[in-house]
């Protein structure tokens, strides 16, 4: 067997890793927000440091990153878009640190790392994604070289021993899959699932695009231990920079031996690897839709029993792990079980990284140890709700989850907790909710995405939600009836209960927490015809109060002249022509607009 | 590996579990799902997607099903459940109607609800089952789904509003007919079937077998009407002359709620001549004629030993299927017309002639079990000849509109000269009747005898592919039958790779032949079909001849028309020319 170090330049990694330089995040929220225009004028500035774009270290909210290390001395700056590219430059050239975008010195000082603890991100923003050497003298390949030293049955017994779960959603144990696979004979697959498609979801294309080589480095673990020769990286096409980070890696890894035959020079590990790119439907997520949609069928899920270990891609036994399974299995056997397994609660080990999106002052990717309360990942690392406004609650694991309340905060970070609250791990996402916000909206919002994301096969499915909607619908327009719950309840139990797919089964979580928690909401749309939260347009009254100075201002903006009044009098707005736009609110200098 | 198939081959015994069905204890087969174990006990559980020929999908969610095992009560769909030991199942408490209920009403919410204008009214699932459950009225609202009826084929008609997406026609013309016409499309709500890219179905590869519209369960796939069109022809002051195929006689009382099986010959010829028929012909008879034709050309091309396998060509599905799909290997089909198409070309020659009539004041109506034959008489080779074609379900619905109280007819006999015909075409109506006839006629040729032996019940039944090796004058003749268009294309690769075995194939489109055509009476299963075979068979024995080449309506016709067995005005009047259609 060929050591790593044979094949690739470990030192070169490492020294480019240590010497003084600069990186931008380009990934694609940092290029998002500019950061490849940032790069292309920091590399055309004639600095003497290299310049080098990396991953997303997962800190969204201060796109675009850049971190400078010169004398020996790391910063990491927030913020640095082109504009302000020209003042970083000029501080690197004085050798000076420019505090105005400065976040800190290492990722411990800053508010959004603190709490944080990096092993599926842990190169993510850090290292060239597509430098095989600095993957290397970053750790990487040690997972591989360390389960090389075992049998493939007990690579699976430590696997079993890492308490490692599905970090998909389900939480199934990544051990007790990978033995169903190794019990079956014949050609078999590993697929990596990589089809992220819940709203507020990205952290599978951000290791995919930061650090592509772990999730590939987990696959081939995967490999060696379930005897599969075949592999498949399944994602979207609408994660672009993801596919051509894969492709490319793909190739670097055949190239150097690391795919292919006989795998480090072992003879018959041999184990190759293909990209499939689906349409972007949120159902191919679901392992049997993804296996059709990888066939080139149809992304229409089927009932199980069989199962993928016994009937996958083209009828073979296959094994499908999540993008965040695959790039922890390299992290775990690099670090030791024995030092994994101290990570987490009881039942889940290790950590997880999740999605902080919505109203929250620091959105992002935040990786914490299974258990961390809730409350600290909002409010610690998020920073809480957006400046001026309160925490209402939060949407935990996307379209399928569940909302949970400040009453629910101290809940730890885990799978069957979250269940029993009503909302599941999923993927990971967290959409804050503050109260700007509609409950009764936000339901909506949900179930016009699974309406229009049902694969359209099973009835609960593609008729309930749309009926759903439609009903969440009328009540935000002031239409709903008492009934209208009651009907609700009896739709969203009845496709929880009868759909053929977790898709289905979970649909109405949104619909049925919102119902639980946020009572009155429903009631006040419902019985007072009135939006707590302003939001809901429809159920908005503008009025115009006593301290109307008659200035005029709100009736030149109105689009369909629904003010009126004389100069210097008391305005008064025609509640039946008002389309309750917002532009007198908006432009009064008095406060004189009333909305209700 | 190996010693562990051995294992599983020696011992078959299944090793029954104990459930609890509705509280009753049963000893089942675990390797039986729910539904089917229910089905044997007395218990039908409501479905729409589930269909014996069809892979299951557990899509339409109807026969959902309550289970409980260790403590644990779910409901799951009993069509993809299977029973273990100690299972409780419960296929009708509280919980389960509600849950149907509200499937239903789903269902209603977004439907066509114009039910006596539906071609499937009165025998439509879904009508059935809201009946069953008593449901007034659906509790949800919203909108519906509101598309165009695609009418743009000639056979068949797709109305997308009645469609409940069971999906059932999508796996038959996917997986059983591997002619991939329709499909999911769209995603979510919007999720409709039709064919690729919202092509027409007059511009999609459908090959119009109609084996769709069988397995439909309510309005949105029916034959493309045509009996107005004969109505206005019974008005028109020309003639009016019917042929009837082989099968219609073993189907057509099915319309009247009369058993499957039962043989209406001498009802439907008296039928026929009430609604204002002058004359009532048999394709029979031009199944006999199609027979000598062929047998005629088989001997020729295995003398020869040239464009062997030779392949039947009754099936109109399956023509265009080859010509689409095929059309490297069309040398191989066989230059006979149909039955329908050899006596449709009579009856507007030779028949017009005899009667001094010319042939356009002669208005032909074929009656035929199946959707195909409407684009066949459409065919540019064979205008002016059939005028209209009905299917056997619109026939029914003809005699209906007429009055006509079907059981209470008489007997009657078809007209001379075109209504006599032999057992041989008979069996034209099932799967392995066009070879069994050819056969007959071939064996006694090529031994120059007539042999005892006419029943060739190796390729009789319903398995989809049944071969056969016979020698006939001290030759070896394999033959192959093959019913579904997904086995057709099987041998139709073998023959593209040069590995075909046979020379002699039956290809019928549909499950069962012509009994099973996309015209006959719903709903079309295995237990009805082996009905309508046996009527078949009952009546090949029946008859005084029993082979083609000995029916003497037919050789008169040679003698004083046709001339020669596949001479020169024979080819003219009997024969065709298949051309290459890809589909684009």
């Amino acid at each position: 067997m060929k050591q790593i170090s044979e094949i690739l330049d470990v030192e070169k990694g490492k020294k480019e890793l240590e010497q003084d330089r600069i990186t931008v995040g380009v990934a694609t929220c940092g290029i998002s927000a500019g950061a490849d225009k940032t790069l292309e004028k920091l590399k055309t500035a004639g600095l003497s440091l290299l310049v080098e774009g990396v991953g997303c270290a997962g800190s969204c909210y201060a796109e675009p990153i850049v971190t400078v290390k010169q004398n020996g001395l790391l910063s990491i700056y927030g913020y640095v878009t082109e504009d302000k590219a020209d003042k970083l430059i000029e501080s690197i050239r004085n050798s000076q640190v420019c505090e105005e975008m400065l976040l800190g010195h290492k990722l411990e000082d800053i508010e959004f790392y603190k709490k944080q603890l990096r092993i599926v991100m842990k190169n993510c923003g850090f290292i060239n994604g597509l430098s095989l050497e600095q993957y290397a003298a970053n750790g990487g390949f040690t997972g591989l070289a360390n389960a090389l030293k075992l049998q493939p049955s007990q690579l699976i017994e430590e696997v079993k021993r890492s308490k490692l779960r599905g970090r998909g959603g389900a939480g199934f144990l990544t051990g007790m899959k990978w033995g169903f696979l190794a019990a079956k004979q014949g050609r078999k697959f590993i697929v990596c699932n990589g089809d992220e498609g819940d709203p507020g979801a990205f952290m599978n294309r951000t290791v995919m695009e930061s650090d592509p080589f772990s999730i590939i480095e987990g696959m081939i673990i995967a490999s060696y231990a379930t005897g599969a020769k075949e592999g498949i990286i399944y994602t979207r096409t609408e994660y672009p920079l993801a596919i051509k980070t894969i492709e490319k890696a793909l190739v670097m890894l055949k190239d150097k031996g690391l795919l292919g035959k006989s795998i480090l020079g072992v003879e018959g590990f041999d184990f190759d690897i293909i990209l499939k790119k689906g349409a972007g439907a949120f159902v191919c997520g679901e392992e049997t839709a993804l296996i059709a949609s990888v066939m080139g069928k149809r992304g229409h899920p089927r009932f199980r029993p069989p199962y993928p270990a016994d009937k996958g891609v083209y009828d073979c036994p296959t094994n499908i792990n999540n993008v965040g399974t695959l790039a922890n299995i390299s992290k775990i056997l690099a670090m030791g079980v024995d030092e994994y397994i101290k990570i987490g609660t009881e039942k889940t080990k290790g950590t997880k990284d999740i999605c902080l999106t919505g109203k929250v002052k620091r959105t992002g990717i935040v990786e914490v140890p299974m258990g961390t309360k809730l409350r600290e990942i909002i409010f610690d690392a998020g920073g809480g709700p957006v400046e001026g406004t309160n925490f209402k609650a939060v949407q935990i694991g996307g379209p399928s989850g569940g909302c949970l309340t400040e009453a629910d905060l101290d809940l730890p970070l885990d799978y069957e907790p979250l269940q029993n609250a009503g909302a599941i791990m999923g993927s990971g996402g967290m959409v804050v909710i503050n109260d700007e916000s509609c409950m009764v909206n936000v339901a909506k919002y949900f179930t016009a995405f699974t309406r229009s994301e049902s694969c359209g096969k099973c009835t609960p499915c593609r008729e309930g939600n749309t009926r759903m909607n439609e009903i969440l619908d009328r009540i935000t327009k002031g239409l709903g009836t008492e009934q209208d719950i009651k009907k609700l309840k009896l739709l969203a139990e009845y496709i929880r209960d009868n759909s053929l797919c977790n898709l289905g089964k979970t649909a109405p979580n949104p619909v049925l927490s919102t119902i639980a928690k946020f009572p009155e909401e429903y009631d006040a749309h419902i019985k007072e015809k009135r939006c707590p939260s302003k939001v809901c347009i429809e159920l908005l009254k503008y009025i115009i109060n006593e301290k109307c100075t008659g200035c005029g201002a709100c009736a030149r903006v109105c689009p369909t002249n629904a003010i009126t009044g004389r100069i210097k009098e008391r305005h008064v707005i025609e509640q039946a022509k008002c389309i309750k736009c917002g532009n007198c609110y908006d432009i009064c200098a008095f406060n004189a607009i009333d909305r209700k | 590996m190996p010693r562990k198939k051995k294992e599983q081959t020696v011992n078959p015994v299944v090793q029954k579990v104990k459930i609890f069905l509705n509280d009753e204890e049963i000893m089942v087969d675990p390797n039986n799902y729910l539904i089917d174990i229910a089905d044997e006990h007395g218990i039908k559980i409501p479905h729409f997607c589930m269909h014996e020929r069809l892979e299951r999908t557990a899509a339409c969610r109807l026969c959902v099903v309550e289970v409980e095992m260790r403590g644990n009560r779910i409901i799951t769909t009993s069509c993809s459940t299977k029973p273990a030991e100690g299972m409780k199942v419960y296929t009708h408490t509280p919980r389960l109607l509600e849950a149907r209920r509200i499937n239903l009403e789903l269902l209603l919410a977004n439907h066509d609800l114009n039910c006596p204008t539906c071609p499937s009214n009165l025998n439509c699932k879904l009508q059935r089952y809201a009946s069953e459950l008593m449901i007034e009225q659906s509790r949800f609202t919203g909108v519906k789904r509101d598309v165009p009826v695609d009418d743009s084929s000639v056979s068949i008609v797709r109305n997308d509003n009645r469609c409940i997406l069971c999906g059932r026609c999508v796996r038959m013309c996917n997986d059983v007919q591997t002619v991939h016409a329709i499909g999911f499309q769209k995603r979510g709500f919007d999720t409709i079937i039709t064919p690729a890219l919202d092509y027409p179905m007059d511009k999609s590869a459908c090959v119009n077998c109609g084996q769709c519209v069988i397995v439909c369960p309510t309005g949105a796939l029916s034959e493309k009407p045509g009996v107005q069109h004969v109505i206005d022809a019974l008005n028109s002051g020309k003639m009016l002359i019917a042929q009837t195929a082989p099968s219609i006689r073993a189907t057509l009382g099915e319309c009247f709620g009369m058993e499957p099986g039962t043989n209406v010959t001498g009802k439907m010829v008296s039928a026929l001549r009430k609604i204002g028929f002058e004359k009532v012909f048999d394709t029979d008879l031009g199944a006999d004629i199609t027979i000598i034709e062929e047998a005629t050309e088989f001997i020729k091309r295995f003398k020869e030993n040239r464009d062997l396998p030779l392949i039947t060509t009754c099936c109109p599905a399956w023509i265009k299927f080859g010509e689409q799909f095929f059309f490297e290997e069309l040398n191989h089909m066989s230059t006979c017309r149909s039955p329908q198409a050899i006596l449709a070309s009579l009856i507007k020659t030779y028949y017009a002639e005899n009667i001094g009539k010319k042939p356009e004041d002669i208005i032909l109506v074929d009656i035929m079990p199946c959707t195909a034959k409407k684009y066949e008489i459409q065919r540019p080779e064979f205008v002016k000849e059939a005028d209209y074609v009905l299917t056997t379900v619109e026939l029914g619905k003809l005699i209906k509109q007429m009055n006509i109280d079907f059981e209470k007819l008489p007997d009657s006999e078809f007209d001379n000269p075109l209504g006599e015909s032999t057992g041989a075409g008979v069996i034209f109506g099932r799967s392995g009747g066009v070879m069994e006839a050819a056969l007959r006629t071939a064996a006694d040729w090529l031994e120059g005898k007539s042999l005892e032996k006419i029943e060739y019940k190796g390729i009789r039944g319903m398995e989809t592919m049944k071969e056969a090796t016979l020698t006939l004058a001290g030759k070896e003749v394999r033959i192959c039958v093959v019913h579904t268009l997904g086995e057709a294309r099987k041998l139709l690769e073998q023959i593209k790779q040069g590995k075909s075995p046979y020379h002699f194939i039956e290809i019928m489109a549909c499950y069962g032949g012509c009994i099973g055509g996309g015209g006959q009476p719903r709903p079309t299963n295995k237990e009805i079909l082996l009905k309508r075979m046996d009527a078949i068979n009952k009546e090949d024995k029946r008859k005084k001849f029993r082979k083609s080449h000995e029916n003497p309506s037919a050789l008169k016709i040679y003698a004083e028309y046709l001339g020669e067995f596949g001479g020169e005005r024979a080819h003219k009047l009997l024969h065709t020319s298949y051309s290459k259609k890809p589909y684009k």
